[in-house]
């Protein structure tokens, strides 16, 4: 991959998106631009349909934007769906999406094995390096999806997500559906992972503990656009109607409690 | 894309004082991933490690490394056999990583023995198996006689959108395809037959034939097959997704029955569906081969539907209702027994739906035969 290491790792150019609805058009993106930069962990947040998740299915090439150009790794994000693509960016669907007819094991292996390249021990071993790197016991490897419980999932999907180490990891919503406990141990996994393999995260998130705790920057969808894209503080300092409710309501002030030295108006 | 310093390579100097390794370009999964690369180090990796030398030994620099990752740093560590090297000159991350790699490297496990009884096992578990099913489609069974009942008791409770709601997803929307099935089974049928009947000058006897083997034995089962592949699979289904998405379970804490609020309406909507197919069928196939014969054999339209009265008794007509309700009946019943095993899994939603079709299928032609053993002497 044959790009300079200050380059952004994402780059969203005057982006529309505009959803057809029969007879009437939404436009959920008007001229959005939006940059990541290599090692950020990158929290999208804003109100229900602002377009956070087809933002990040958009980062992925899986949808396509009605105007305006995305660059992911330096190469457009429709590109990012060939060979080897698991080696470019990794993402954690919502709900995992593991294929249920495959064990844990075969699952995170198989980005390796469809390329049918390697000898299928060094994959397995490979895929048993990242199945405990998230915190997993060796012998949950022969388990089926449907036996596992739902934080067990995400750190499957994480593993699968990770397996060809891609610079580039893509989160929706990493802590929706598990408790406090779960939620927290995974934040944790994410940020020794974000150390130790040199990640760059975007994630969707509405769990103000995960935003505080994990994010470096935090970037605000609102009136169609990115209003904001800065480090927490100075995000949680701007003076908006829809940060003002939703990071200094009486939750927000409790999550903030984990920011160090932050601005807090009481 | 590989270019050509990023490929991973290996550069060994022999010195006097001993071995000296230097590994350089991106030992990573994009890179390894390439066949043509993957080939080429593995090629190299052999000729490092020739017969009786120890792969780790010597000065191994992984400095020069462009980039190192987990599938890199795994190849390594096989290639060394497990085992750090003499001396290693490292970057701390990549030590971090080599680290954790020899940390989480765990032996594969055996693979379990098979005792001398597990054969038994399996035919043990199959026959098990046949009585959970025996078991479930009795109680299905049993509970619908129940649900029946308290419809009857009280039939202003009944779901009775429902029940027409299946009557036209299984009966109305089902009339082009059974139609089309048995005009071309007629057809063809009556061609065959006028093709033998011709040698011994037996035209007549086509309106005999066409029609006792059409009203009795055909037409009912052709229709029962289309709406077991058609409707049995629906119910599958539409039931197997309810359990998916908890949907069964939803009903349950609502103190739904699924019985009487999704098992009876199917059951009825089908056992009164089926028959009015089956008559369905039979007049399309009885009008394909009664075109087939005027074609082929210049038996008019008027003749077959004079003499068909008297070639087939009205008791055949009676046989052919009431099997064709049983079949009705099947039909839903395994459907349902089906989709309510399915577990909360996409896989078994397809096997479940799967294995539906095949069993009601199977179940229809036992049921026929059956029929025709218990009923031979009857309208023939």
């Amino acid at each position: 991959m044959a790009m300079a290491p200050s380059a952004p790792v994402v780059q969203i150019d005057k982006l529309w998106t505009v959803f057809h609805n029969g007879e009437k058009q939404t436009v959920i993106h008007k001229d959005l631009d939006l940059t990541i930069e290599r090692g950020q962990i990158v929290s999208l947040v804003g109100g229900s349909g602002t377009g956070k998740t087809v933002l990040l299915r958009q980062m992925l090439g899986l949808e396509t934007p009605a105007r305006g150009e995305i660059t992911v790794l330096g190469r457009p994000a429709a590109e990012l769906g060939k060979r080897g693509a698991a080696s470019r960016v990794g993402m954690l669907f919502q709900q995992g999406a593991l294929f249920s007819a495959f064990t844990v094991l075969e699952n995170i292996a198989f980005p390796l094995r469809e390329l049918k390249c390697l000898p299928a021990a060094l994959i397995r071993e490979a895929a048993m390096v990242k199945l405990q790197m998230v915190g997993l016991p060796p012998d949950a490897a022969e388990k089926m999806p449907s036996d596992l419980s739902g934080g067990m999932v995400k750190r499957v999907a994480l593993a699968r997500a990770l397996i060809m180490d891609p610079p580039l990891l893509l989160l929706d919503e990493p802590t929706a559906g598990l408790d406090p406990d779960s939620s927290d141990s995974f934040c944790a996994l994410l940020r020794s992972l974000h150390q130790s393999m040199c990640l760059t995260v975007v994630m969707v998130t509405h769990d103000l503990d995960t935003i505080f705790e994990l994010s470096t920057r935090v970037a605000v969808l609102a009136q169609q656009k990115v209003i904001i894209h800065d480090t927490p503080q100075k995000v949680v300092a701007f003076d908006h109607p829809f940060i003002h409710d939703f990071f200094l309501g009486e939750r927000g002030q409790r999550a903030m409690a984990l920011l160090p030295g932050s601005p807090v108006p009481l | 894309m590989p270019t050509e310093d990023s490929l991973p390579r290996i550069d060994v100097q022999d010195t006097p004082e001993g071995r000296t390794v230097r590994l350089a370009g991106a030992w990573t999964a994009a890179q390894l991933t390439v066949p043509a690369v993957w080939a080429a180090l593995t090629a190299q990796l052999k000729r490092l490690g020739a017969p009786g030398a120890v792969p780790s030994a010597g000065q191994w620099h992984l400095a020069g490394l462009d980039k190192l990752d987990y599938l890199g740093a795994q190849v390594l560590w096989n290639h060394w056999r497990h085992r750090w090297p003499e001396a290693l000159e490292i970057e701390p991350e990549q030590r971090a990583m080599l680290e954790n790699v020899e940390k989480f490297t765990v032996a594969p496990p055996a693979p379990p023995p098979s005792p001398w009884s597990e054969p038994l096992v399996v035919l043990g578990g199959r026959l098990l198996n046949l009585l959970g099913h025996a078991k479930g489609l009795l109680r299905l069974l049993g509970q619908l006689l129940l649900d029946v009942l308290r419809l009857l008791r009280h039939p202003a409770q009944g779901p009775w959108r429902d029940l027409s709601g299946h009557l036209y997803h299984f009966g109305a929307t089902a009339l082009h395809i059974t139609a089309l099935v048995g005009f071309l089974i007629g057809v063809v049928l009556a061609y065959l037959i006028s093709q033998q009947l011709r040698q011994f000058g037996a035209d007549a006897f086509i309106v005999n034939i066409l029609g006792i083997s059409l009203i009795r034995e055909l037409g009912p089962v052709l229709a029962a097959i289309l709406i077991a592949g058609r409707s049995g699979s629906a119910i599958t289904a539409q039931i197997g997704v309810m359990r998916v998405t908890e949907e069964l379970d939803a009903m349950r804490v609502m103190g739904i029955a699924k019985g009487f609020r999704l098992v009876m309406p199917r059951a009825l909507a089908l056992s009164l569906v089926m028959p009015l197919i089956s008559a369905w069928t039979t007049i399309a196939a009885l009008l394909g081969g009664m075109l087939a014969a005027y074609v082929a054999m210049d038996v008019t339209p008027s003749f077959f539907i004079n003499a068909l009265p008297a070639a087939v008794k009205v008791s055949n007509l009676v046989l052919a209702t009431a099997k064709s309700v049983v079949f009705g009946l099947l039909i839903a019943l395994i459907g349902c027994h089906y989709g309510l095993r399915v577990k909360p899994n996409t896989e078994s939603l397809g096997q479940g739906t799967t294995a539906s079709v095949v069993t009601s299928i199977t179940v229809v032609i036992l049921v026929d035969a059956l029929f025709a053993v218990l009923f031979r002497n009857v309208g023939i």
